[in-house]
Parts: structure tokens; C-alpha cells; sequence
């Protein structure tokens, strides 16, 4: 009761923040829950990972004692005296509760990984130790896991052929860095319609998405810099900070409050023991959060920057494609100007259905990256054929292929995404995150529901991702399901309809706000109204 | 038992003085205990307190603050600012900057970048699964080419496991971080590659640099920790140790010393990791690497890790080991655990050119063949000298004696590497992050030597195109580096002669007459 008011509160208040507080600001409305854990959840779940670890502690002793076959590799015979690799509680986790529900991951695909997917069926016969495979394939998966957010993966249409010409042309590799023998007219196609589609001076693009972050924030910021990060971004930012070797703080997940307060003390109190003025300060952010779905707010963090003069790098590996009403991302979004955006960066691997990734932003900032990026010096460029499936897809999306297809997509996103939150929460799951946002958790909470969950999804033909422990908080684990444009209507009802059934049956519907259903409104134009049960 | 009542043994005393004291002692003695009391729940005094700023005055350091600006202008003239742009594809012939040249600046050592079969071995891929993956290996980004390429790469270097990265800098950057933790001690060689150092740096370990390829002064570091432990054993005991080295160095060419690494290793108890990206599909007589090369037991070495982007001419990278090791990078691995996996087209591609170089053991005799043939080529240059073992494919040319800065080192070389172009030979310099490079610094940079890295091949045209720039340069005293690598093809390597010298004949022409 206590939490239901809690929660009431918080919803109320983000909601009053938005109209009141920032009505200026926001040109739409923001919704963003995320319902808090029951408390008799939050018990079991501790009571349960407790139970996993008294356990451990028995089975480790009994390996011990050699009464349990312990089918860990071991280390040489030769190298028995060095200093051990692994500390032994490093391993505890992955040896007693990550390798009891170790096939909910990695599971091997043996086709294109759109709406539907094969999957190849893979037996344990030693719990999870290892894996055999029957050489059966499991056919017509639906695919809640991949980042497929357009449906640009497949295997054929306009891109794959024109990926092909390319590849017979090109070849695969390039054998090259960009600043020597590498840079191919391909690359330098692609960076100029980036830029294009992005609405900024100049872009520049990279390898590998996870890379673009990590080799580039180092240019960009150093020692007596300040890097303000949230602190749920992901790792590739987090190393990329680390690897600057500018102070780095961290403010509360989407916390504007938190971020101010951060800038305003940066700025007052300069740097610590010092007492210099910091160079420069850059706000670390997502566009959308892999784990927790939630959008940020971009609105306030700009005008924050631009308040305390800070510079902004927005990390758009989800949102891009997948956000806007034409695809261009989170800006586009919230209508703002790519301008008072400093560092646009994205990826090509989700969206696109390709890999690398991209830095775009003014023309000086790419000029500057262009000779002291680690990528452009020491990385081999992007493969010729993945070049061309990301230009052939982004034009797509932009209309240039003389189609309306690319924007459909988009529209069908936005609308599969609208539906299919709306419907879990109808059912009684706690729904993390956005409305807008195609990334959707359902949280689990319970370690054993995990694998439960994704077995059982599987069981029904239905390929999910489930998270927990230390991609999350301990207690919040998830299962996360990733929309496409290429979901029909019929396949999100068959996903739902295993979805109720699987949440009956593991008891997961912990929600307990009861959505209204607004019939006389179109569920794409409002929000929903929450009342208590 | 009603006298160990507590109040009665508070109130007897109590009464007691009451009785006895004098009435000044008793109001001394309540003031004292009152200021006790006031001491006790006064706020501790705080230096900040007093240096409080108002809310104006914040605002006003707010306003006043001016930050850097984002990236510092770069001159206009900056070398690496304006890229060579190829068209088409870069095989061995390739267009640069609209000029037709023989190419030996890229890393395709074997030649397998345009090879019809590992084409279309991605083809069908392509048809099969599309260009991107959308997801991580834990996230239904596992796909069964992946295994296969895994198990293809182990099955190649006889290892147990092999674990592969969508991106060869990625590799031993995310490796090296997985094992080797704060606190941990990592050997290193000074001319070690960049993305080991970024790989170290992630690591926040503490790192020792020992002289190139020197073994004493790695030894002397490695006694140093020896004395270190004795005296503090409890630590020592969980402190693991690293030497990270290259097997064929990207920065200099040169071997490393491996059957004394692997001597050291044993005397005191340290981890080899080895990075092969240069050697792997080049030395040996399987391509193996420098474990080969050196006949070595390559269980002898903890982990192996190379880029598949040289030799294989896909994209990506792998680590190879036994399973004890690799295995925990699927977890730990951070290129691997958060990165979209590699394109299956490029995995393929990958396990199409592992197939020739199965199949073709001979090709490795014939590039090193070539290699050989070359770097003797360049010997007696003048002004030039050769830098790096006779077998490496990627030959550094460098200044016998430097021009004064590094600054006219490089235009120097610049002017050698267009007019090379201008000859029809694609040659590139050697690029590296100078600042950047200072953290770990190895002191060829330092002096200020440049490389010109050649992905050379053929014979004698190579060596006479830059002994004429040398000559047509000579009114500086002038020394260069340069790097070879081979043409697969025998005919080839006439045909491209044949052009070369057309080429080189053309420009004689024009030099004889022009400039």
C-alpha cells in the first residue's frame, strides 16, 4: 500500500515535472515509469539468491572433496605453482549461478536474424557445462532479441544486392587503416550522406560501433577535463572515459536534478586538490537505454549544457532509425536541432543491420578526429559490402530510393512499439521505461525465473533475452524484448498471447497499477491513466 | 538483592556528595558538566563553512567560467587531414587519388583480398544471412558460422579454443583488461603496438616497460619483482604477472626473442601473452606464427591473440589459447560481450582464406621468398636504411640520420612517398598518434624516426623508384624505412613488372626532360 502510494507519487510528480516544470521544454508528452519493486519481491529475490549461494558453497565443498565431478578447465600441469589467473569468489557467480541457466545465452542462429529466426537445437547433458548440438534446426522463431529495430536484416532485397555487387568488386576486406592505404570512395559516400541524414556539417564513420566510443572520447577530452556520465551508460562509454583519463562523475540515471547539481558544483568548486577551473566538461548520454528502455531527456540536458557551457556527447546506438518521426533519432524526436547536439554518435549495427558505427557533429570536431582519432590511425576501415548495406539502408530511410518503404518502417516501429507495451501492461507486468521506446524490459526480478523464462519462451517458438546479474541491479532482473518493424500484427499477438501464458504460469505479473483502457482514444495519441486498484 | 537496583546505586553516591560538598563545589562542578554537555552537541567546525559562497557568488563563477573548446582547430595543412582516396577495390593494382599504382601499402600479404573463392564463399553467405548480425554472441548474435570459424582458427594454431572479435583492435585491447586487473604487474615491450598499450591502460595494472627485444633488462625487472615478493609474500601470492609481446613488431619489424621469453616465463613464473597480428599467416611453415616459426610448443604460450584483417583479409580478430584461458573472455571480454558480433559474410570470408592457406602451405615459402628478395633489394640505398628482419612482409624504410625534427623528417618522407606515387608505387608512412604514443614511449618514435610502410613486393622496380627519389631529393641528407610484403601469383608479378617499369620508364622520361 505504502508502495503503490510511493509509486503514485513519483508517477504524478514526473508528470507534473514535465507540464509544469518544463512545459516549455518538452513539445510532447514524456512518459517514462518505472513501477517500484514490491517489497515481498524484492524479499524473495534476496531469499533466493541466497538460497543459490548457500547452495554454491555446498557444491564447491563437495567438489572439493571430489564427492561432485568438478568440470571446470583447468589450469596446466606445467603452470599449477604460478599465481592463480582467476580468484577463486571471481568464479563462484559463473560456476554456480550463471552456469544453471547458461542456455538462456548464446544461442546459435543459423539464418538471416529478422522477425523470424532458425535456431539450432543444442542439448546439455551435463547441465550447462557443455553443449552438443542434435543438428536438428528449430525453424520460425520469433525474434524478440535482435536489434533488427527497421527489418533492414535480410537476406534479400535492394541492399543485400547492391552489398553484393559491392563485395564481388571490392572483396570483404581492406587490409588498411584510413589515414594509409584504406580509405576507399566508399567511405568517404557513406560519411558524406551520414552527414546528411543527420542534419550536421560532417561525419565520420568507424569500424565497429563498441570501439567508436572507446578510441574516441579519449580524443576528445583528457587530463583536467571532466566527463559526467550516467550511470547506467553503456560499457564502450565507460571504458571510453576511463581510457581519457579526464576526472569522471557520475550523475543519477536520467536525473536532471543530479546532473545540475554536478555542473554547478564542477564549475563553483573547479578541480579537487588543484583548484584550477576544469578545461571542459562533457555530458556523457544515451538515446535510448539498452537495459532500462527508457528515452533521455534530451530537452533538459541541452538546455543544461548550454546553461553551464558543457559540451554533449549523445550516444544514439539505439535510437537512431528507430526514434523520430522520419528516423533521425532522439533529436528528431523531441524536434530539437542536431546543432546544440556536440558529438552525434551512432551505430550502424542495430538500425541499419550492419556494423561500425559513426561520429558526426561540425565540421572542425570531425576535421579534429579525422587526424587524432585512434581509429583513423591504427584501425582497419570499415568492410566495402557493409558499407554499402548501411548506405542503400540509410537512404532507405530517407526516401532516396524513390520508395515509401523507409518510412513505413519507421511508422510501423513507432506503432508496433505503442501496441505492444500497452498490451504487457494491460497484463499485470512491471514495464520499464519509455512508451516511445522499442527497448522493452519486463522485469522478472527472481534469479530462478530467468531461465525459467526463457526456456519457456523457447518452448513456445519465441526467442527473448533474458538479464540479470551484473547487466542489471541484482534484484532487477529482466527479460527484454526488442520490437522490429518486421513484427507483424499476427506474430506480436502470438509473442503477447506465450507472453500471458508464461507470466501465469511463473506468477510474473507483479504490476500492481490496473491500466484503464481509454476506448474512445486512438492508443497511440494519449497517454494512459493510472488508478489505483 | 533490591541494593543492585540501579537507581538505588545511582542515588546513594549522589546523596552522598549532596551531603558532604560544599555548595560553590556543586554549582562548579553543573557548570562544567553543562559545557560537557554543550561541547558534546555543539556542530564540529567545519573550514569550509567559512569559505561558503552565496548563490550570487556561484552564479558568478558560473558566468565567469569559459571552457576550452571542444577540439582545438587543426592547421589546414595537416598531413593526415586530406586521405588518399582509393576507388576500387585495393588489391594489388589500385587507384589513388585517381592515379593508377601497384599497391604495397595495404596488408594483404597473401593476396587473398580479391581471390575469387573466398569471394564467393562470402557471397553465399551474404544470400544466407544478410550483412549485420543486430545483437551481441549473448544476444541471438551467435550464428553458426561463428562456431565453425572458432573452431577452424583452434583447429589451424592447435589450440584448444579459439574466441573470435568483430574488430582486430578490439582484440588484444579487450583481452588484456579481461586477465590482468589492478593491482597485477604486466612486462611489456617499449615498442609494443597501440592497441596493446590501450589494452594496458584499460587494465589499470601496473605496467613495466622493458627495452626492445631485450632480455637482460626484461630479466633485471623480472629479479626486481622477485625481491619485491620476498618481501611481501601475502601480496606476491595474489599478484599476477604478464609479458605482453608482439610476434612480429608493427612498429619495428623485428621478431621477438621467444625461446628466451618462454625460459624466463618458466624461471619466474610470468604469463606470456603474444600478439600475432603481423606474423600470424606469415611465419612458419603453416603460417602459424611465430610459435612456429621458432618451433616452440604453443601450449608453451598462455594466449595468443592476432587480427584476421593482415593474412585472412577479412575483418576482425581472434584469441586462441587453452580453454582455461579463453573461455573467460566470454564473459570478460568487453569487445566481445558488448559488441555486435562480427558480419557472418566476413566470417566466412575468414574460413574460405583459412582453407587456401591449408590447402597451399607453399604460399607462405613464397612470400617469404619475396620478402627476402626484397629486403636485400634495399640494402645500400643511400640515405636509407632498412629496418627489421629479412622475412617480415611489412618492411620499414627509415632515415639513416634524422633532418633535425621530426616535423621535416616527415615532409621529407612525404615528398619520397608522392613522388613514389607519382611513379605508379602506392607506399604509405607509417601513422602514428605522437602524443598519443608518449605514454608508453619507445624511443624510435622518440628520435624521431618515420617508417614508410610498404606493402611491397615486386623485385627491383621497388628499389629503383626510391633510389630515384632519394637522388631527386638529394639536396637533403636524406635516410628512409620501408616495408615489404609478396604478389601471390607468379604471373602477376611479371605483369606487374612489366607495368612497373613501363611506369618508371615514363617518368624517367619526364624527369630527364622536366622538373
Amino acid at each position: 500500500m505504502k508502495n503503490i502510494n510511493a509509486m503514485l507519487n513519483c508517477t504524478k510528480l514526473v508528470t507534473l515535472n514535465h507540464i509544469v516544470h518544463n512545459g516549455g521544454l518538452y513539445k510532447r508528452p514524456f512518459n517514462e515509469a518505472f513501477e517500484e519493486t514490491p517489497m515481498l519481491v524484492a524479499v524473495l529475490t534476496y531469499v533466493g539468491y541466497g538460497v543459490l549461494t548457500l547452495f554454491g558453497y555446498l557444491r564447491d565443498f563437495m567438489r572439493q572433496w571430489k564427492i561432485e565431478k568438478c568440470q571446470n578447465a583447468t589450469e596446466r600441469e606445467e603452470q599449477k605453482d604460478f599465481v592463480p589467473l582467476y580468484q577463486d569468489f571471481e568464479n563462484f557467480y559463473n560456476r554456480n549461478l550463471y552456469m544453471r541457466i547458461r542456455d538462456s545465452w548464446n544461442r546459435p542462429i543459423c539464418s538471416v536474424p529478422g522477425a523470424k529466426v532458425d535456431m539450432m537445437e543444442r542439448v546439455s547433458h551435463d547441465y550447462n557445462w557443455t553443449f552438443t548440438y542434435t543438428g536438428r534446426v528449430i525453424k520460425d522463431i520469433i525474434n524478440m532479441g535482435s536489434y533488427n529495430y527497421l527489418g533492414f536484416a535480410q537476406k534479400a532485397g535492394t541492399c543485400q544486392e547492391a552489398a553484393a555487387k559491392v563485395l564481388s568488386q571490392y572483396g570483404a576486406g581492406v587490409c588498411s587503416t584510413r589515414q594509409e592505404m584504406g580509405n576507399l570512395d566508399k567511405h568517404e559516400e557513406l560519411e558524406k550522406l551520414v552527414a546528411r541524414f543527420l542534419g550536421v556539417e560532417s561525419a565520420m564513420a568507424y569500424g565497429m560501433g563498441f570501439a567508436t566510443n572507446s578510441m574516441n572520447i579519449p580524443a576528445l577530452v583528457g587530463k583536467g577535463c571532466l566527463i559526467l556520465s550516467d550511470e547506467l551508460n553503456h560499457a564502450s562509454l565507460v571504458l571510453g572515459a576511463r581510457l581519457s583519463g579526464a576526472t569522471i562523475r557520475i550523475f543519477k540515471h536520467n536525473n536532471m536534478q543530479s546532473l545540475e547539481k554536478l555542473l554547478k558544483d564542477a564549475i563553483v568548486h573547479g578541480q579537487p586538490r588543484t583548484r584550477r577551473p576544469w578545461k571542459k566538461i562533457l555530458i556523457l548520454v544515451e538515446g535510448i537505454y539498452s537495459m532500462e528502455g527508457s528515452i533521455v531527456r534530451l530537452p533538459e540536458v541541452i538546455a543544461l549544457k548550454k546553461k553551464y557551457k558543457s559540451y554533449l556527447y549523445l550516444d544514439e546506438a539505439h535510437s537512431i532509425g528507430a526514434l523520430g518521426p522520419s528516423g533521425r533519432g532522439v533529436v528528431e524526436y523531441f524536434g530539437l536541432s542536431p546543432e546544440d547536439v556536440d558529438v552525434m554518435m551512432g551505430t550502424f549495427t542495430k538500425s541499419f543491420g550492419a556494423a561500425g558505427g559513426y561520429i558526426g557533429g561540425k565540421k572542425e570536431l570531425i576535421d579534429y578526429l579525422r587526424t587524432y582519432s585512434h581509429s583513423a590511425v591504427y584501425a582497419t576501415s570499415l568492410s566495402p559490402p557493409v558499407v554499402e548495406q548501411i548506405i542503400t539502408s540509410m537512404k532507405c530511410i530517407m526516401g532516396e530510393d524513390g520508395t515509401n518503404v523507409g518510412k513505413a518502417r519507421v511508422q510501423q516501429l513507432a506503432e508496433n512499439t505503442r501496441y505492444f507495451r500497452r498490451r504487457l501492461k494491460e497484463m499485470g507486468f512491471i514495464i520499464y521505461g519509455n512508451e516511445d521506446s522499442p527497448v522493452v524490459p519486463l522485469m522478472l526480478y527472481m534469479p530462478a525465473k530467468i531461465g525459467a523464462f526463457g526456456r519457456e519462451m523457447l518452448k513456445r517458438n519465441i526467442g527473448v533475452v533474458v538479464v540479470g546479474f551484473p547487466a542489471t541491479p541484482i534484484i532487477e532482473s529482466r527479460a527484454r524484448f526488442c520490437l522490429s518493424a518486421a513484427h507483424t500484427k499476427e506474430m506480436l499477438d502470438t509473442a503477447l498471447k506465450e507472453i500471458n501464458e508464461v507470466g501465469d504460469l511463473l506468477q510474473l505479473k507483479y504490476s500492481r497499477h490496473r491500466l484503464v483502457p481509454l476506448l474512445d482514444r486512438p492508443f497511440d495519441e494519449t497517454t494512459y491513466e493510472e488508478t489505483e486498484d | 538483592w533490591e541494593s543492585f537496583l540501579p537507581s538505588q546505586v545511582l542515588v546513594q553516591p549522589v546523596q552522598l556528595i549532596c551531603l558532604y560538598a560544599p555548595a560553590y563545589h556543586l554549582i562548579l562542578e553543573g557548570i562544567l558538566i553543562l559545557w560537557i554537555i554543550r561541547l558534546l552537541f555543539s556542530k564540529t567546525y567545519k573550514l569550509q563553512e567559512r569559505s561558503d559562497l552565496t548563490p550570487k557568488e556561484k552564479e558568478e563563477l558560473i558566468e565567469e567560467w569559459q571552457p576550452e573548446p571542444l577540439v582545438p582547430p587543426v592547421p589546414k595543412d595537416h598531413p593526415a587531414l586530406n586521405y588518399n582516396v582509393v576507388s576500387g577495390p585495393p588489391t594489388h593494382i589500385i587507384t589513388v587519388n585517381g592515379k593508377e599504382c601497384i599497391n604495397f601499402a595495404s596488408f594483404n600479404f597473401l593476396g587473398l583480398l580479391d581471390n575469387e573463392k573466398v569471394k564467393s564463399a562470402a557471397q553465399a553467405s551474404l544470400k544466407k544471412y544478410g550483412v549485420g548480425t543486430c545483437g551481441p554472441r549473448g544476444f541471438y548474435g551467435t550464428f553458426d558460422v561463428h562456431l565453425e570459424l572458432e573452431e577452424r582458427l583452434a583447429k589451424f594454431m592447435r589450440t584448444e579454443e579459439a574466441i573470435i572479435y568483430s574488430y582486430g583492435f578490439a582484440t588484444i585491447a579487450s583481452a588484456i583488461p579481461a586477465y590482468s586487473k589492478r593491482g597485477d604487474i604486466v612486462f611489456v615491450d617499449e615498442a609494443a603496438c597501440f592497441a596493446i598499450q590501450k589494452g594496458l591502460q584499460a587494465s589499470r595494472s601496473n605496467i613495466k616497460l622493458f627495452k626492445h627485444n631485450d632480455m637482460a633488462d626484461l630479466e633485471r625487472l623480472l629479479k626486481e619483482q622477485e625481491t619485491e615478493d620476498q618481501k611481501n609474500p601475502r601480496k606476491a601470492r595474489v599478484t599476477r604477472r604478464f609479458i605482453v609481446v608482439e610476434g612480429l613488431y608493427m612498429n619495428t619489424g623485428d621478431v621477438c626473442p621467444l625461446p628466451e621469453l618462454i625460459k624466463l616465463k618458466y624461471k619466474y613464473k610470468v604469463r606470456i601473452f603474444l600478439e600475432e597480428s603481423l606474423s600470424f599467416g606469415v611465419l612458419g611453415e603453416h603460417g602459424r606464427g611465430i610459435t612456429e616459426h621458432f618451433g616452440i610448443n604453443i601450449d608453451d604460450i598462455d594466449l595468443i591473440s592476432a587480427n584476421m584483417e593482415n593474412s585472412l583479409a577479412s575483418i576482425g580478430g581472434f584469441c586462441c589459447g587453452r580453454s582455461f584461458i579463453i573461455d573467460h573472455q566470454r564473459l570478460s571480454g568487453q569487445g566481445y560481450c558488448f559488441s555486435a558480433s562480427l558480419p557472418p559474410l566476413l566470417a566466412a570470408a575468414a574460413i574460405e582464406a583459412l582453407n587456401i592457406m591449408e590447402d597451399n602451405p607453399d604460399i607462405f615459402q613464397t612470400l617469404r621468398a619475396k620478402c627476402e628478395r626484397i629486403h636485400e633489394l634495399l640494402q645500400g640505398i643511400s640515405g636509407l636504411k632498412v629496418v627489421g628482419e629479412s622475412f617480415s612482409p611489412a618492411l620499414h624504410l627509415q632515415l639513416e640520420e634524422s633532418c633535425g625534427s621530426r616535423e621535416n623528417d616527415v615532409k621529407l618522407l612525404k615528398r619520397v612517398v608522392d613522388y613514389c606515387m607519382n611513379s605508379g608505387i602506392a607506399l604509405t608512412q607509417a601513422r602514428y598518434l605522437e602524443k598519443e604514443e608518449k605514454c608508453l614511449p619507445p624511443p624510435r618514435t622518440r628520435t624521431g624516426q618515420i617508417c614508410i610502410e610498404l606493402d611491397c613486393c615486386l623485385g627491383f622496380l621497388f628499389p629503383q623508384i626510391i633510389r630515384m627519389s632519394v637522388l631527386h631529393y638529394s639536396d637533403f641528407t636524406l635516410d628512409i624505412q620501408v616495408l615489404p610484403l609478396m604478389a601471390l601469383k607468379p604471373d602477376w608479378v611479371t605483369g606487374l613488372f612489366q607495368y612497373g617499369t613501363n611506369a618508371v620508364r615514363g617518368r624517367m622520361l619526364n624527369f630527364g626532360t622536366g622538373e
